[in-house]
Order: C-alpha cells, then structure tokens, then sequence
C-alpha cells in the first residue's frame, strides 16, 4: 500500500516535470530572429527585457515569489494583493453558502418529511436548478441595488438546490425500520429528527454540501468578472486587461488550489459522520 | 380477564382480505409463538400489537387497555435487528432507555444499560460500532434493547432468521434463559418448528393467506426446563413436532377453500395428549427450514 503510493507520488512529479518541460520548450526565446527583434526594439526606444508573449517559467517563478511574499498589500482599488482578493472571494461564498444551508436544510427536512410537499415542490426544483446561476444577475442587481450583495446572491442560488434536494433524498429516503425503532420507543418529533433522522441522512447532506460549495466556487470567479470591484475573479479579468498573463495563470493555480482545499474540507466532514450499515 | 385479547381482528385491503376473525387470548408470563407459511398476515399482526400497523376490524386489548398506536409497554425486536449503525452497542441501548426514563442521570443509564449488555453475553462489545458484530451479535444487541425498557410485553418479528444455525442455537438458549428469569410476555413470529416447540408455552397455527385464519391453538405440551441438545430425546417432542409439520405441510391450505371449517374461536390442541391425530411417519423427514 504504501509502495503504491510512493509509485504514484513518483509517477505524478514526472507528469509535472514532462509538462514543466514542454512549457519550457515551448516558451524558448526564438534565436534567429531575437537580432532584428532586439534593434527594433532599440529603435521603439524600449527596453528589451519587456516581453509580452506567453510567460516563461522563470517569469512564471518570479511572479509567484512576488504575490506569496506580499500577499495582503492595498494600493488603491486596481492593485491588491492575492490574499486580499481571495479573501473577499471566500468571504462571499462562505456568506452565500451559509444562508443557502441555513434555508436548504431545514426546508429539505421538511419536503423529506412530507410526501405531499415533496411532490408540491418537485416541478418548482426541477426547473429552477437547471438555471445557471449567472442568469439571476441582472435580476439581483435590479432587485438588490447593489453590487456586493448581488454576489452573494448568487452563490446562494446556485449552492441552494444541491443542498435542497441531497437532504430532502436524505431524510426521505432514512430507514423505515429506524423509524419504527424510534415509534415503538415513542420518541418525541424533536429527538427523532435531531437523533435519528439527522444522522442517518448526514452523509446525503454532506454529499450535497460537497457538490454545492464545488458549484460555488466555480461561480463566485464568473459573478466576480461581471460584477468587478473586489475578489480573485475580478483580479483575473483585471489582469487580463492589463494583458498580464503571468498574473492570470497564477489566479488560475490558486483559483484551483482553493477550490481542492474548500472540497477537501467539506470531504473530511462526511467522513466524521459516514457510518457503515 | 386475560393480560392481552385480540378479538376478531382483521386487516383487508380494497382488492384482497389478509386475514380475518382472529381471535385469541395471552396470559402474563406466557410465551407464545405463531406459525404459518409466508403471506399468511403473520407480521400484520405482530405490527397491530406493536401499534404500526393498523388493523381494518376488531380490537387489541392489553392490561384492561385498548392498544392504539406504539408504546413503551411493547418492546420490539425487529427481523433485521434495526440497529442505528453510527451509535456503539451501549449508545443503542441507551437510545431506548432514555425514551423510557428521560430523568435518569448519565450513572443510572450506564449500570441500566450494562446490566442488559451483561444479560445478553455482550461484555466487552459496548463500545463497538454494529458494522464490527456479527449478525448473532447485532441481534443480541436488539433483544438487549427490547429488555432494557422492561416492557410489558415482548414482540419478536423472525429474530433469528438471518442467522444461521449454530448462532441461532445459542441465542435461542440464552432467550430461554432470560425468559425464565424475567418471566417476560413474549408474542414472537417463527419460522422454524424446533425453535417454536423449544421457546413457546402455545402455539399459534395460521391457515395460508389471503383469506387467512388462526386455525389452532396448540398447547406445548413439553415439560420445562427444556434443553436443546436433550429435547429430542422426548417422545413428545415428535407428537408436537409432527402435528405441526402435519399442519404445515397438508392442512394448512385447506382453509381458504372451505375443506376445513374456520374456527371463529381456534380450537386448543394437546397433541400426544388427548385425542391427537397419529403421528404421520413421513412428516418426520419434512425439512420446513426456509
């Protein structure tokens, strides 16, 4: 076990080495015509150190060093460091996100609970979650007024119907002999949701809260671009007003860092409450 | 008075009847068990005494009052044990034993608890999850549970038949203890002929379903303290035995059709006793486990 995974670290560093290198390769400064290039330059009156094609891994490193060493600086809104713009990124998702469980959860048990609710609400679901959440933009910002919330607003309504549907499945779907367990007992309706509907569809919630905060992530960059100001979203489509590559395939690498560490999360909470029937 | 009478119970349903004009009667401390072939309504009625199931006609009267939804005084221990699996064995326990007394402190609930996991051979087992027991184990966990209540009465849906036959053998042996030392009222569905003749006082005998009717009352005319490996060695056992392959195996389906006269009130049966049919020699060799 432990031979296999050492087999596949190894085999992982070589995938990243053979891509590393064909970056490199392909990045190469062009030798035959770098001459003439030069004198034009020279005749532009620019340095020649400036290069606008597509960044080197030196460039590459160099800009990492740059935003991992001074993450948190503010100069003025065009100019804020990584760490400032993740955080307004994570701050209105964890919002959005949070609201979203607030409402989805309780109500899921409440249609998981009631058949008659379940089919009553069911066309509304199903056509309400297909929507992408970006369509509810321009509606949020006439409704709203403003900018920020409309932000949340959508990562809300995007994280809501995974949430929805995964727990209203989840207590619906909760063992009828559990249930029985809990008749014969006379278990007050409190103690049979919190003692026993609860943990037995936790890991059809978390399931849910797994795929809700994915969608969200991914959304928060898209509503950012469009509604601009703060977040890496905006960072991205900023830089690549600047025409700053080197900045926007960092964005992009942290962009995907943060969204495996916010899955890997929410994966260790359905860990701690799965059990094995 | 009798401690539990059910008269004239029914369930049917718009298309098909499963049973009706079931009647009989327990008294406290008895242990009966019912037999009958799959789809007779046997389950129903167990479920009708446990208060989840709701019966179309009659009444259930246990201890002077009509039993209307489940209680506390009716322990049930499920077919598929019903285990919660993320709680331990004790944790289990001490779900049903905190319905039954919320104001005992986390002392009283542990000893209580401990006593059952004790009574049941699960020392040492408390803090294991079900996933990590056997299937024997799992439904020693769900006896422990029934008992810990202290109900009045006991309700066993087929408890031992996911198990095989040698971890059925010894929980059958630890149920006859524990009966005996309780002196519990236990209404239990088995399958399985030796088991009914090793736990039950009666038997109840069902006709086929639909249309199905408690056709016998058989008195298990077997001395007490029974033991499983000498039981055999009764000849009475056989006479027991055989009248209930013999209604298993032939008599049985004759109700529904009208061969055999529906008893609006199932006569008492003392085979080998007074006046029982001969034993049939090749019922002997009937294997009736599923």
């Amino acid at each position: 076990m432990k031979l296999e995974s050492l087999k596949a670290g190894a085999l992982s560093l070589v995938f990243l080495a053979v891509f590393l290198g064909i970056w490199h390769l392909a990045t190469l400064p062009k030798a035959e015509i770098q001459g003439a290039a030069d004198e034009y330059a020279k005749l532009m009156g620019k340095g020649a150190k400036k290069s606008d094609g597509f960044p080197t891994l030196g460039q590459m490193g160099e800009a990492f060093a740059t935003h991992i060493s001074d993450p948190f600086y503010d100069r003025g809104s065009n100019d804020k460091g990584i760490g400032i713009q993740l955080g307004h990124s994570l701050g209105r998702v964890a919002l959005g996100y949070l609201i979203a469980c607030l409402i989805a959860v309780p109500l899921g048990f409440l249609i998981g609970m009631s058949p008659l609710l379940y089919r009553a609400l069911n066309p509304f679901i199903q056509v309400l979650k297909p929507i992408s959440p970006l369509a509810w933009m321009p509606l949020a910002l006439y409704t709203i007024k403003d900018s920020g919330i409309s932000g949340i607003f959508v990562i809300f309504i995007c994280s809501v119907w995974p949430l929805l549907i995964n727990t209203a499945f989840g207590v619906a779907s909760v063992r009828r002999d559990w249930l029985n367990v809990a008749k014969t007992l006379e278990v007050k309706p409190l103690r049979k949701a919190f003692a026993v509907i609860l943990p037995a569809a936790a890991p059809t919630i978390l399931t849910g809260a797994r795929i809700s905060i994915g969608i969200a992530w991914l959304v928060i960059v898209a509503a950012e671009m469009l509604v601009g100001g703060t977040g890496i979203g905006y960072f991205v489509w900023n830089e690549w007003n600047n025409l700053n590559l080197t900045n926007v395939i960092f964005a992009i690498l942290v962009i995907g860092v943060v969204g495996m560490l916010l899955d890997f999360l929410i994966a260790k909470l359905q860990q701690a409450v799965t059990y094995v029937e | 008075m009798s401690f539990l009478q059910i008269q004239d119970l029914a369930k049917r349903y718009p298309e098909s009847t499963v049973f009706e004009g079931v009647n009989f009667a327990m008294d406290k401390g008895e242990f009966v068990c019912i037999i009958g072939h799959s789809g007779c309504g046997k389950t129903t009625i167990l479920n009708v005494l446990a208060g989840l199931d709701a019966a179309s006609g009659g009444t259930v009267i246990m201890d002077n009052r009509e039993v209307a939804g489940p209680s506390l005084d009716r322990g049930v221990v499920f077919q598929g044990h019903a285990l919660m699996p993320w709680l331990s064995v004790m944790s289990n326990i001490a779900f049903a034993v905190r319905s039954r007394w919320p104001e005992w402190n986390r002392i009283q609930m542990q000893v209580h608890c401990q006593k059952f996991i004790d009574l049941v051979g699960l020392t040492g087992a408390e803090h294991k999850k079900p996933s990590q027991l056997s299937g024997g184990m799992k439904q020693r966990v769900g006896i422990a549970r029934a008992f810990a209540i202290q109900p009045k009465m006991l309700l066993l849906d087929e408890p031992f038949g996911a198990l095989d036959a040698l971890t059925r053998g010894t929980i059958q042996d630890e149920l006859v203890r524990i009966c005996a030392a309780t002196r519990q009222t236990v209404f239990m569905i088995t399958h399985d002929v030796d088991e009914a003749i090793l736990l039950a006082d009666r038997i109840l005998l069902m006709s086929n379903g639909p249309n199905a009717c408690i056709a016998e009352l058989v008195d298990n005319t077997l001395a007490r303290p029974r033991d499983r490996h000498r039981i055999h060695h009764d000849p009475q056992y056989y006479r027991v035995r055989n009248h209930l392959v013999e209604f298993l195996v032939n008599r049985s389906k004759l109700y529904q059709s009208g061969e055999a006269a529906r008893p609006a009130h199932p006569p008492v049966v003392r085979p080998g006793v007074e006046d029982a049919p001969p034993p049939t020699p090749s019922a002997k060799i009937v294997n009736l486990r599923p």
